[in-house]
């Protein structure tokens, strides 16, 4: 096609929400003043104005097929009224005005095996990133840890009986798509990347590579008279940040990429300030297709938390509460010398004082 | 051509269970469309998707695909086993932004399917963790084609390299009590107004916006975004007495005590003998706690306005850096206010492009170069709410402080006097 018939495009940017919102929404914007969670997955919403508006929520498989979506639609349109909301999660939720909808919505739903849930105090959907399917650095696939994962905390996710909310989240490298989370399954390599020296000097730009370690393991060399680079590999740290701009540098590795487990990244502001997630365990295998090592530990902090939190506790509050020394002892989680932070800033990570509990 | 059927033994294993499983997904694209196109590119991603699971490793690598006119928001896609599983050999993600807080109609949801139907592999996420819809599987030639559809009807690309990002913001004032700004407007202000950085990637990194319309931060702002907008109040908060007493009536006294009083970080928040709250706000540092607990009984205030924090980030390079305090109050209610809210984002925008260094996060910017020297160069004037606590280390050079201390006072005074 000659560059004069190409089209240019409409740089029309984000759309307007407001033109796809319920129209109960739409009328009483901001104008909120409560909410009640009749049971898990649905919420009663009440405005101002007496409007009153019922949330089901579903989880889905996040990548839909379009038989998928056109079922979801389908029940969008004969048991809801029309709109729908993607939660932050890649949850679906429906919306109706009568509390009479309620009911069939969520048969519906169940009916065409959607999972209703998700709100308040449960462990909500894994938040994750796209893995072997689409990424082009991934160490381990996402919906396939998320799908193995799910099946077995499928009850917490339909049930409200968690301390508090539970995020989770996973990740296929440690750049960590997924996010901070009460609990986040990450990719951790072992071992440094083995690089193709054949082929660095004509794909990677060699400064930029040089420029993105972390802890400036890696110089340029000649390698068999070949441009290239080289890693000093008492140095490297195998967090796998030069493979990205300098694919040769395989980091990505059948065994020695393992997956790490983190807990209490939480961002909201109630009760303490945000915190960063914090490492709990790693060296577990990365072990398609269901991963019920990684399952394992993850059912195990949920079933201490779920023991030993006070309501409202998030995991970070209960563990501030309780201290590490006991994490370790009620989940029977070994504890290591890869615990102790050796990272910027990381002697703000240890006991300045004689406060130890017995 | 006869359809190629491969093996897929270990995915199959993806298909029991109750959770609904994206396989099942795949492969009814495969055995039930009659498109040869989706149901041949799905064929091949099934086999190349077992192949992964076989030597536990991916096989896809970047490239430089876009639309005419634009230089990002696709995500190109090209096999590295093409030979083995030529049908996938393309299998782009094209971004599209979402509408500000993720509304759809079916009916505009049943459309873009018809869209994607007619150009994709049929596969579809809302949304990518950026915020994007992900239309994932199109061959180079239909990307532009699906896009140059789409457009018209009202859906542009997100971002994707360098440059400013897809934005988010939470449901907010759509329906929720404790909404404390119009997140969608904020949201479309900011990103709509740098289009041209969204599509054009020519930053140092990436810079996002992500808003909140409460401190419970429900959009994850504060540690995903470079610029988070989240909302607060500076009143008293509002306690409906009546629905305290009806609180405690339901749940007893020591539930308030236990779950309530006793939790709030600050302690300004007490149980009356007549069952009643008082609330020192003075001392109240809108965490959000005891209204989540208490929603119908109490509610944010009515002078609303946000805080924004600059430079959350994720471990690459220097390690996982909170968004910190650069604006600690700012109302959003008129016109003028939208306009200085955006003029703040496009001085800390240009001010990354100049300073940052390649591949350099705003937040990782602001920690090598300091953030006093990040605010003289956005031009804030500094506020002791940016940090938690005041300057631990005698090591440093203060010729200057009886200026600075001046200022402090001048700024006092003009405040003073409104």
């Amino acid at each position: 096609m000659a560059l004069a018939d190409m089209r240019s495009p409409i740089e029309s940017g984000c759309p307007d929400g407001f033109q796809y919102m319920h129209p109960t929404m739409r009328r009483n914007f901001g104008l909120w003043k409560y909410h009640e969670q009749p049971r898990g997955g649905v919420m009663c919403h009440v405005a101002h104005s007496g409007d009153k508006i019922w949330t089901v929520k579903a989880g889905t498989q996040r990548i839909l097929d379009l038989f998928t979506l056109r079922k979801l639609t389908e029940i969008g349109d004969k048991y809801g009224e029309g709109h729908i909301h993607f939660t932050l999660r890649s949850n679906i939720e429906f919306f109706v005005t009568e509390e009479k909808k309620v009911q069939p919505l969520i048969d519906a739903l169940e009916g065409a095996g959607f999972i209703v849930g998700g709100t308040a105090n449960s462990v909500a959907m894994i938040s994750h990133t796209q893995g072997w399917l689409h990424c082009d650095i991934p160490g381990t696939d996402a919906s396939g840890v998320v799908k193995s994962m799910m099946d077995e905390l499928i009850e917490d996710f339909k049930n409200c009986n968690m301390p508090n909310r539970v995020h989770i989240t996973t990740s296929c490298c440690q750049i960590n798509c997924g996010g901070q989370g009460d609990i986040a399954i990450n990719v951790q390599h072992t071992k440094p990347p083995k690089i193709n020296h054949d082929l660095v000097g004509n794909v990677c730009e060699r400064p930029t590579v040089v420029a993105r370690c972390p802890v400036a393991a890696i110089r340029p060399a000649m390698v068999n008279g070949k441009p290239s680079l080289e890693v000093d590999e008492k140095k490297c740290i195998c967090c796998g940040a030069c493979f990205p701009p300098c694919p040769p540098m395989q980091i990505n590795h059948p065994e020695h990429s393992k997956l790490a487990i983190w807990v209490g990244g939480n961002h909201s502001n109630a009760r303490s300030k945000p915190t960063f997630q914090r490492l709990v365990a790693a060296g577990v295998p990365n072990n398609p297709p269901r991963w019920p090592e990684a399952t394992a530990i993850v059912k195990q902090i949920l079933k201490a938390y779920k023991e030993g939190a006070k309501d409202w506790e998030r995991i970070n509050d209960w563990i501030e509460r309780i201290g590490w020394p006991r994490f370790f002892e009620v989940t029977g989680l070994p504890f290591t010398k890869y615990h102790i932070d050796n990272w910027r800033g990381s002697r703000n990570s240890l006991n300045a004082s004689t406060h130890i509990r017995f | 051509m006869a359809r190629k059927i491969y093996e897929t033994p270990m995915l199959d294993e993806l298909e029991n269970g109750p959770w609904p499983s994206f396989i099942s997904g795949f492969k009814r694209l495969r055995d039930e469309h009659p498109d040869e196109r989706i149901n041949t590119m799905v064929s091949g991603l099934l086999g190349q998707l077992e192949h992964s699971y076989e030597t536990r490793k991916g096989y896809w690598k970047g490239g430089t695909v876009s639309v005419f006119g634009y230089g990002g928001g696709i995500i190109p896609r090209f096999s590295e086993v093409a030979s083995a599983f030529p049908e996938s050999k393309e299998f782009h993600t094209i971004r599209v932004q979402p509408p500000a807080g993720n509304h759809y109609t079916t009916a505009m949801l049943n459309q873009l399917a018809d869209s994607w139907e007619k150009y994709g592999s049929g596969l579809v996420t809302f949304h990518g963790q950026t915020g994007n819809i992900m239309f994932i599987g199109a061959d180079t030639a239909n990307t532009q084609d699906f896009f140059d559809e789409i457009n018209e009807y009202g859906w542009d690309l997100g971002g994707a390299g360098p440059c400013v990002r897809t934005a988010m913001s939470c449901i907010g004032g759509a329906r929720c009590e404790q909404s404390c700004c119009n997140e969608h407007g904020i949201q479309r202000h900011l990103v709509n107004e740098f289009v041209d950085d969204v599509h054009r990637p020519a930053l140092p990194y990436k810079f996002k916006f992500k808003v909140s319309g409460c401190p419970n931060d429900c959009q994850n702002s504060i540690e995903r975004s470079d610029f988070a907008v989240i909302g607060t109040w500076r009143d008293n908060m509002k306690i409906d007495q009546n629905e305290v007493k009806a609180f405690i009536a339901k749940k007893g006294r020591n539930y308030v005590l236990d779950n309530v009083t006793s939790r709030c970080p600050t302690k300004c928040i007490k149980l009356n003998d007549d069952d009643t709250l008082t609330v020192d706000n003075h001392e109240c540092v809108r965490c959000m706690h005891c209204l989540n607990v208490m929603n119908k009984a109490l509610s944010p205030g009515d002078d609303k306005g946000v805080t924004i924090l600059i430079g959350g980030k994720r471990t690459l390079k220097i390690g996982d850096l909170m968004g910190t305090v650069v604006v600690p109050f700012k109302k959003l209610e008129t016109a003028e206010d939208y306009e200085s809210l955006v003029e703040l984002a496009g001085d800390i925008i240009d001010f990354f492009a100049e300073n940052a260094l390649e591949h350099e996060r705003t937040g990782e910017m602001i920690e090598r170069i300091g953030l006093v020297n990040f605010l003289e160069g956005i031009g804030v004037d500094v506020d002791p709410n940016m940090i938690s606590s005041p300057r631990q280390c005698s090591y440093v050079r203060m010729d200057g402080w009886d200026e600075e201390a001046e200022k402090w006072f001048a700024r006092k005074a003009e405040q003073a006097a409104g």
